[in-house]
């Protein structure tokens, strides 16, 4: 016993000294952020943190997936939705704090590894060597809902269901495709002008707008945040001529109104 | 290189294992001695975690403790406790999941002790306390290492719990199964690389230091 007893010590002591270690963690803003955000917000709040110290720690994830556990009460400060409808949600259930801001418009590419398909446009589908296609998740991400709408406008639906893989998210979905793994995909505009991406293939099919419900994308400070002075200066920044810029290079168009 | 989620899978695993000897030793005595004759439904719930999806254990998690539901609620008015996206959920949900990890040793260990040791120790007129203490414990040595060591890796391996009730937040609930999730989708394969060959490394020498000490004999690291 007396050896065990020893060892169950040092057990406990080890638990107590890495809850002393922990205690000392840095206050930081959480942004819940869409999936097609990956690498344009990685790099705003690189532009930010040249502006301000402030510890921004992004959460990717399919924003459906990302509201589920904001209505959840999960604590994160901001949220950035692919579809504005989230936010909206949220704002229903009394768990924002902050009005939305539209802070661009996303869109829908075909791309591929391999091949150039910006002159195929859709007719890339009937190429022999598509044996896979990805698409997010048309459940919760926004873009396979948006994928699946703009299929079924062209009459795809049907004859791709077999082949269809769906990514937990955009990003997933694109790294299906990046890795070869799916022959064709349908991903967001944002992340095919990644450099990421672009190394394999640079080139990618616009996919027509009219052919599926727009993908109006909204941040929002959440009840969570409503208590920290950071959330709402990075929010500002959000708003500013840097971060638009930043938006605009990867493909995020301004709303019309 | 970050190595917040190391720290953070370590930090669980410790804690998981703590709180699950605490537990364990006294529910696998009791399944090693009770005469009761419904025991073996108490073992089955004991094992279920070896045979559902951590997906089922997530979800209901969710479900009871998200503040937007009553107990939940309960624990966030009254206590001020959220067991979902938080590090104390995680520990709750580990727990619960690594258990037959860390009875069903025990529990062999016990039953591995032979009778005529007890029934001397009782004629010596010594308490079940002692009994415990100062003959079986010291005696299932290598079933308490089984027990400890499997239910920490087992901790440090799980992904689908914390993917589900953590909400993948930094020096929070990502731990370094989800941070290396988080890294291929993000298409980071070199930090997913990196993280990985450390946690190879790291799980090899922990289960290579068990198997040397208890080199000598048969029947360690496994439960029948």
């Amino acid at each position: 016993m007396k050896c065990n007893g020893k060892a169950f010590l040092l057990l406990l002591g080890l638990m107590f000294f890495y809850q002393l270690t922990w205690a000392q963690k840095e206050k930081s803003v959480l942004v819940a952020a869409a999936s097609d955000l990956k690498f344009a917000l990685d790099s705003i709040i690189l532009v930010f943190n040249q502006e301000k110290e402030i510890t921004v720690k992004p959460i990717y994830g399919s924003s459906g997936k990302l509201y589920e556990q904001l209505s959840n009460r999960a604590p994160f400060h901001i949220f950035m939705s692919a579809d504005v409808r989230y936010p909206e949600l949220l704002a229903e259930k009394g768990l924002t704090a902050s009005e939305i801001y539209v802070y661009g418009v996303g869109r829908l590419v075909l791309w591929s590894r391999k091949y150039d398909v910006k002159d195929l446009g859709m007719e890339a589908f009937q190429q022999p060597w598509v044996k896979k296609v990805a698409i997010a998740n048309p459940d919760h991400a926004p873009y396979g809902k948006r994928a699946v709408e703009s299929l079924a406008f062209y009459g795809w639906q049907e004859k791709l269901a077999p082949l269809l893989v769906k990514g937990e998210n955009i990003s997933q979905a694109a790294q299906f495709v990046a890795t070869g793994a799916a022959d064709l995909g349908m991903i967001a505009l944002s992340l095919a002008l990644s450099p990421t991406m672009k190394k394999y293939q640079s080139s990618y099919y616009l996919i027509p707008e009219s052919s599926h419900s727009p993908l109006v994308q909204g941040a929002v400070v959440t009840s969570h945040g409503e208590s920290s002075p950071e959330s709402y200066a990075f929010m500002a920044f959000l708003k500013g001529e840097k971060a638009i810029g930043i938006f605009r290079y990867f493909g995020f168009s301004q709303p019309s109104n | 290189m970050d190595f917040s989620p190391f720290y953070l899978t370590l930090r669980l695993a410790l804690f998981t294992t703590g709180i699950l000897f605490l537990i364990g030793i006294p529910l696998a005595y009791w399944l090693a001695f009770s005469r009761l004759r419904i025991k073996y439904v108490v073992e089955a719930i004991v094992s279920l975690p070896l045979v559902l999806p951590p997906t089922v254990l997530g979800f209901y998690l969710l479900l009871f403790f998200s503040p937007e539901n009553p107990m939940g609620g309960f624990l966030d008015r009254y206590f001020d406790l959220r067991l979902v996206f938080t590090f104390p959920g995680l520990v709750l949900a580990s727990v619960i999941y690594s258990l037959p990890f860390m009875v069903q040793p025990l529990r062999s260990g016990f039953t591995g002790i032979p009778k005529a040791w007890i029934d001397t120790t009782q004629t010596l007129g010594k308490g079940r306390w002692v009994t415990l203490s100062r003959v079986m414990l010291p005696n299932m040595k290598s079933a308490l290492l089984t027990a400890g060591v499997l239910s920490f890796a087992h901790t440090v391996g799980e992904f689908g719990v914390v993917l589900m009730v953590g909400g993948n937040i930094p020096d929070e609930t990502r731990v370094i199964a989800v941070a290396i999730y988080n890294e291929v989708e993000a298409m980071n394969y070199g930090q997913a690389n990196t993280y990985s060959l450390i946690l190879i490394g790291f799980s090899f020498l922990v289960l290579l230091i068990t198997y040397w000490l208890n080199r000598d004999k048969s029947r360690v690291l496994s439960y029948d």
